[in-house]
């Protein structure tokens, strides 16, 4: 079963090994092994199919593996616990299609982000702080929504929308982010600027991004790891993925 | 703590509609008690009744409206809540009847002496005390839906299902309470009730004393519900409501903010109901009707829906008109309410109170558009000048 030195595991922030999920008989994930190092920004692309967005599912607790290890910082068992829990952990995610609170405006989508005691009377009586609005302030122009926040985020563009995403995420203080396909319909403006975003945010955190644009990756300069049918197909810079034999049969060569 | 959240909740409009309520609620027996029947401003005693009735509909809209409006739960099972808090206090009118029932049993109610029972059932007890069938109008549909919605909740069952599984709710607290054997009168319920925490409950005082009643109750429980949707929990509550997984990811227990607004909702309901039934002095099981729920729904939708207010306006007109249209032509009241539905769902998706909302803000933001560019106008003309 074990396919991945396991040496590794202690020292990860991220580790996944044997993964296997079916679907009705389809097998979306196929023994699927990685891991993530501290402080890492990975970039993974495959075809559409190959459960690049079920692995997330897998690692946030919405989907539980039929095999396999899941693990956080080397010892956490992140299929025994669910979608609050693993967030409260410390992994935020960003989904594939932009997901913000449409009825609140940028500031309060923000501020229910912030990474504060979330249970029901802490929520009731929460007052905001002159720390908490800094906070709100900082993510803000980060993600370059400053003169928005008042605007309901339903106002938004779609580029804005998944900035703000983002930025929810980046007030949830993950020490991990899960990023699936953040540039999908964007402008190659944005795209750029996305690219900057992602490696400025993972200079304090590890980071997993999806992608299918692959200037976007090229921009990003980091190890990628290629997924095709459920499994690693190849992985290491981008140069080497690209050049590999199966991974041009694919994905490139499609 | 507690006065930021009262503060918070005290938004202009709210405070202009629990001013309203608290000065009717002065008024209205004012007028009634004080003035002779003849006085032009007099307000008569069925008056009185009538609305007293109309404000325990509007709480409970107003209830329904915390889980729906803005948390997205369609409960069809509302009047369930209703029903458990006006037996509570049905029960507590029953042995207020003493000895005074055509069977001059002090301690059983007729229909248990008629049911030939000897011993007053175990959950009766208590119920000669005012406070302690007070405390259970609030306890105990606030246990049903918290015991409801932890299983509900915690297995995500959402949308449709939801609400037939209240619907399911309802219908099988309708046939319990049916049956003779439950102890709570069976088909004809709890009535010929004869007064409360010791006065007459026919007499003129006591209506209008219970029509303050559920004028304040409204009032106040408005305030808490507008407290608890302009937190930080409230807006979790609508982000529950458009974007659950987001909410999931974020970390918040889902299934735990739901449980409270569910529970929450479910004693304000029980208060509507516990105020319901000393004014049309009856309860019985009809009350559970699924159709009852279905109705309130209704209510929160020509309204308005997350509005709060809209609720209890919606509640109020479209009780009125029922009050009304039922003394005209009776049969066709069903029609009439389904067809004021239909036209409400088609053309006013967002219901009274929503629409004028809607309107406001677009009058607003037209005139900041216009100021926007006069402004801009005048600050261009000196350069157009030189
Ligand atoms: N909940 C699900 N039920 C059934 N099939 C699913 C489910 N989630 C994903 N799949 C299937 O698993 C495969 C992988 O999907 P996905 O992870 O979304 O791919 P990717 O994100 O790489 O495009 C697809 O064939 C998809 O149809
Ligand atoms: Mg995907």
């Amino acid at each position: 079963m074990n396919t991945l030195a396991s040496n590794a595991k202690p020292t990860s922030i991220l580790y996944l090994d044997g993964v296997s999920v079916s679907f009705d008989g389809f097998k979306a994930l196929n023994s699927l092994s990685f891991v993530i190092e501290p402080g890492e920004l990975r970039a993974i692309i495959g075809p559409n199919g190959a459960g690049k967005t079920t692995m997330m599912d897998i690692i946030t607790g919405k989907t539980r593996p039929d095999a396999g290890e899941v693990f956080f910082k080397g010892t956490i068992d992140l299929t025994q616990k669910d979608e609050a829990e693993i967030a409260q952990l410390g992994i935020g995610r960003k989904f594939q299609k932009p997901t913000v609170f449409e009825s609140h405006t940028v500031w309060d989508n923000l501020e229910l982000a912030l990474n504060r005691n979330r249970g029901v009377f802490s929520t009731l009586f929460y007052r905001l702080t002159a720390d908490d609005k800094a906070r709100i302030e900082e993510i803000l122009s980060t993600v370059r929504l400053a003169n928005r926040r008042d605007d309901f985020a339903a106002n938004l563009s779609h580029g804005q929308k998944q900035w703000l995403e983002i930025g929810m995420l980046l007030a949830q203080e993950p020490e991990l982010l899960l990023v699936d396909e953040p540039v999908a319909g964007m402008t190659d403006a944005e795209t750029a600027e996305t690219a900057i975003l992602l490696k400025e945010i993972a200079r304090t955190r590890s980071v997993v991004v999806v992608e299918h644009d692959m200037g976007f990756i090229r921009d990003l300069g980091v190890k990628v790891t290629c997924l095709a049918e459920g499994s690693v197909l190849a992985e290491g810079s981008i140069d080497f993925v690209s050049a590999d034999q199966r991974v041009i049969e694919n994905y490139l060569g499609r | 703590m507690i006065t930021s959240f009262i503060l918070k909740a005290l938004d202009r409009n709210i405070v202009i509609v629990v001013a309203l309520l608290l000065a009717i609620a002065a008024l209205v027996p004012a007028l009634n008690l004080l003035t002779s029947p003849d006085h032009p401003l007099h307000v008569p005693t069925y008056i009185v009744s009538l609305f007293g009735k109309y404000f325990t509909y509007a709480l409970l809209a107003l209830a329904l409206d915390l889980v729906w409006g803005f948390c997205g739960i369609l409960s069809l099972g509302h009047a369930a809540f209703f029903a458990l808090g006006g037996y509570a206090m049905g029960m507590y009118l029953m042995r207020q009847i003493g000895a005074r029932g055509s069977y001059g049993n002090p301690l059983l109610p007729d229909f248990m002496v008629f049911l030939n029972w000897k011993e007053l059932p175990w959950f009766w007890y208590g119920f000669d005390m005012f406070w302690f069938a007070a405390l259970m109008a609030v306890l105990v549909p606030g246990l049903l839906a918290f015991v409801f919605g932890w299983f509900a909740f915690r297995s995500r069952v959402n949308g449709v299902y939801l609400s037939i599984i209240t619907q399911a709710m309802t219908f099988a607290l309708l046939l319990a309470f049916f049956r003779n054997d439950m102890g709570f009168g069976g088909n004809n319920g709890l009535t010929d009730f004869k007064d409360i925490m010791g006065y007459s409950i026919q007499s003129n005082g006591t209506r209008s004393a219970l029509f303050a009643a559920s004028a304040i109750a409204l009032a106040l429980s408005l305030i808490i519900a507008s407290g608890i949707v302009r937190s930080k929990y409230g807006k979790i509550l609508v982000g529950v409501r458009d974007a659950e997984s987001r909410t999931r990811f974020l970390g918040y227990r889902v299934e735990h903010m739901k449980l409270f607004a569910f529970t929450v909702s479910a004693m304000m309901a029980g208060v509507a109901g516990a105020l319901y039934v000393p004014q049309v002095g009856i309860i019985n099981p009809g009350e559970f009707d699924p159709a009852n729920s279905i109705e309130v729904v209704i209510w929160t939708a020509v309204g308005g829906r997350g509005t709060l207010i809209g609720p209890i306006v919606g509640a109020i007109l479209v009780n009125g008109g029922k009050s009304i249209f039922t003394a005209a032509f009776p049969e066709f009241w069903l029609f009439a309410l389904g067809g004021l539905f239909v036209l409400v769902t088609l053309f006013l998706p967002k219901g009274i109170v929503g629409t004028a909302r809607h309107f406001i803000e677009r009058r607003k933001e037209y005139r900041k558009a216009k100021a926007d560019e006069a402004a801009r106008a005048f600050a261009a003309e000196p350069q157009a000048a030189e």
